[in-house]
């Protein structure tokens, strides 16, 4: 049974439409796979009863022949979403019980469409971390290992849970929220595809919020092919958030035909860092070669405010963050303090916060804090938005000219040690995001596909950007990429 | 732009988070080293530029100005560490 749990989204949608297998055999293949992999640290809540219940329904609804792609489909589903009755707490204590009486549109479009819940992945805390270190719930640990070294590796973050998961075949996809490159750099270090729509394409409606004008959901899957299945089942407008843009969701599996001829593809001189390994950059040629021989046009071109987006999403970022997370005060839900004698609300709001709060969301809190702070609200949010604002334009100037996708690194190393960055400082582990922040301030779609390994047997991933609202021709591109890159490995099994 | 223990323990105190004196020392160093960080920003010349809102220019959606939702008060207590009598419960706000 267990090889069920390794097939991809489009795979298992042929063979239950066939009726070679059911949507209960396929999601107990799964729940066997996550009982086996606690060591993985990747599912954190299980929902196995409403997994089954779901499956059932499922396998009655393709019988009545009224199946949608992601009918029957087993998934996880990042913390950071509101889900009915199961408990969401976004990776922090101070979410500790907190069980939503409502569920986020995205995991509700899912649920309609037949997907099937197999329990809830871990994550950085509030989403707020590369290395899924910050999470209450402990580590997640990436199924890739350096040859026979038994080092355990992070899986990137924050949707770390997620892409453990997925990579290591406990089902079949996993939806991930991506404000910085928590989809794209996951998905890199795990081997797996991972798309970060248009800002505007998925609902933030009840997705707990870190960043709201950086935040979007995505999904995280085996290929590119289920990416675009997913993707088109998690999108869509939704009146209940202002932002949702009003625009038809295309149907994108129907647009991979891997024809990118006469397409062109901007490769940004000022994606070169000082320093990349040279793996990397080995990686990032053979990705525009391969590009090329499939017919598409190489075209060097210039993003000149690259290197201003990192301390720009880090003024951006925690100031969203410091006023988003302000409701979380022991008040209306989660945890809240022990009071001493004589303890007054002020008191609650300070011990609460201070212990539900870990260190790392202190931090970011606190930053966002000092510079919405009278008297530098201008000095640095507004410089920062309106840097932003350039960096947009950036990327709006080189699709004018005529570029279609743009190809980078998604990341600039493999997977590193837990632990390896403990003593680092703070903006050590931001530089990670380095290749993927861009992408969020200016809004646009960003793919992560598996490229190749490096010499330690660890994958590293490429990442295509594309215009605004043009998944369809983004994904097309990146499917391209993966057949030719034609990346099959697998992490060998130790959990 | 460096930040001093004071400044901490203000900045503390406007988000609400309770920070032992002993931990001010390491928390002013942290934050400074973010905001030397952000000091990049002074190099762009941003004269003239408009604060980025939206990615494409979109006007934000309107509806009617009526009730969607509500008499929910179970539910809206349902994860309060304190509620009673279909309330909220606080400690003591006004001495």
């Amino acid at each position: 049974m267990s090889e069920l749990s390794r097939l991809t989204i489009a795979e298992a949608r042929d063979r239950l439409a066939a009726r070679e297998i059911t949507a209960v055999e396929l999601t107990e293949a799964c729940l066997a796979q996550i009982e086996a992999a606690d060591a993985l640290g990747a599912f954190v809540h299980k929902t196995p009863e409403i997994a089954l219940e779901r499956a059932r329904a499922a396998d009655a609804r393709i019988a009545a022949g009224e199946a949608k792609p992601m009918t029957g489909i087993p998934v996880g589903i990042k913390d950071l979403f509101c889900t009915k009755g199961v408990p969401s707490q976004a990776a922090s204590r101070i979410l500790e019980g907190f069980r939503p009486e409502y569920e986020s549109t995205v995991s509700q479009q899912l649920a309609d469409a037949g997907a099937v819940m197999l329990g809830k992945l871990n994550m950085d805390e509030f989403a707020m971390g590369s290395s899924n270190e910050t999470s209450v719930y402990g580590n997640a640990v990436n199924p890739w290992r350096r040859g026979n070294d038994e080092t355990a590796l992070t899986p990137g973050g924050s949707s770390g849970g997620s892409a453990s998961a997925v990579a290591a075949d406990l089902c079949l996809a996993a939806t991930g929220t991506d404000t910085g490159g928590s989809i794209r750099q996951p998905a890199a270090f795990t081997g797996i595809v991972g798309l970060k729509p248009t800002y505007g394409r998925c609902s933030r409606w009840g997705i707990v919020a870190f960043a709201s004008s950086l935040d979007q959901a995505g999904p995280m899957t085996k290929t590119v092919r289920d990416a675009a299945i997913m993707g088109a089942a998690m999108m869509g407008h939704d009146p209940k958030d202002s932002t949702s843009a009003d625009l038809a969701v295309p149907d994108f599996e129907a647009m991979l035909t891997g024809d990118i001829r006469g397409k062109v593809i901007g490769i940004p001189k000022e994606y070169r860092m000082d320093g990349m390994p040279s793996e990397i950059e080995a990686l990032w040629q053979q990705g525009a070669e391969m590009l090329r021989d499939a017919g598409a046009e190489l075209r060097d071109i210039s993003l000149p405010h690259t290197k201003y987006a990192l301390p720009a999403y880090y003024v951006i970022a925690p100031a969203e963050a410091s006023s988003n997370l302000a409701r979380y005060d022991g008040v209306r839900f989660g945890h809240r303090a022990k009071l001493a004698q004589g303890d007054g609300i002020t008191e609650m709001y300070e011990k609460t916060r201070a212990e539900g709060f870990g260190p790392e969301v202190q931090r970011r809190v606190m930053i966002g804090t000092y510079v919405l702070s009278a008297g530098f609200y201008d000095a640095y949010y507004n410089r920062a938005r309106k840097v932003r604002a350039l960096i947009k334009k950036d990327f709006d100037d080189v699709f004018a000219a005529g570029v279609d996708a743009i190809l980078t690194p998604a990341t600039p190393s493999a997977a590193f040690g837990l632990g390896e960055m403990a003593e680092a400082d703070p903006v050590q582990m931001y530089l990670n995001d380095v290749f993927t922040v861009t992408v969020n301030l200016a809004g646009l779609p960003g793919i992560s596909v598996p490229a190749g390994l490096d010499a330690q047997g660890l994958p590293l991933g490429l990442q295509l950007i594309g215009r605004p609202w043009d998944e369809g021709d983004l994904l097309n591109t990146a499917y391209a990429l993966e057949q030719a890159a034609g990346f099959v490995a697998k992490p060998a099994r130790w959990w | 732009m460096s930040i001093d223990i004071d400044t901490a323990r203000k900045v503390a105190k406007l988000a609400r988070i309770a920070v032992p004196e002993s931990d001010l020392p390491k928390l002013a160093d942290n934050l400074s080293g973010i905001l030397n960080f952000m000091e990049q920003l002074n190099e762009v010349d941003v004269e003239g530029v408009e604060p980025m809102t939206s990615v494409t220019p979109m006007r934000l959606k309107r509806r009617a100005d009526v009730v969607t939702d509500g008499d929910q008060q179970a539910k809206v207590l349902s994860n309060a560490p304190d509620a009673r009598e279909g309330f909220f419960a606080v400690p003591k706000v006004v001495e």
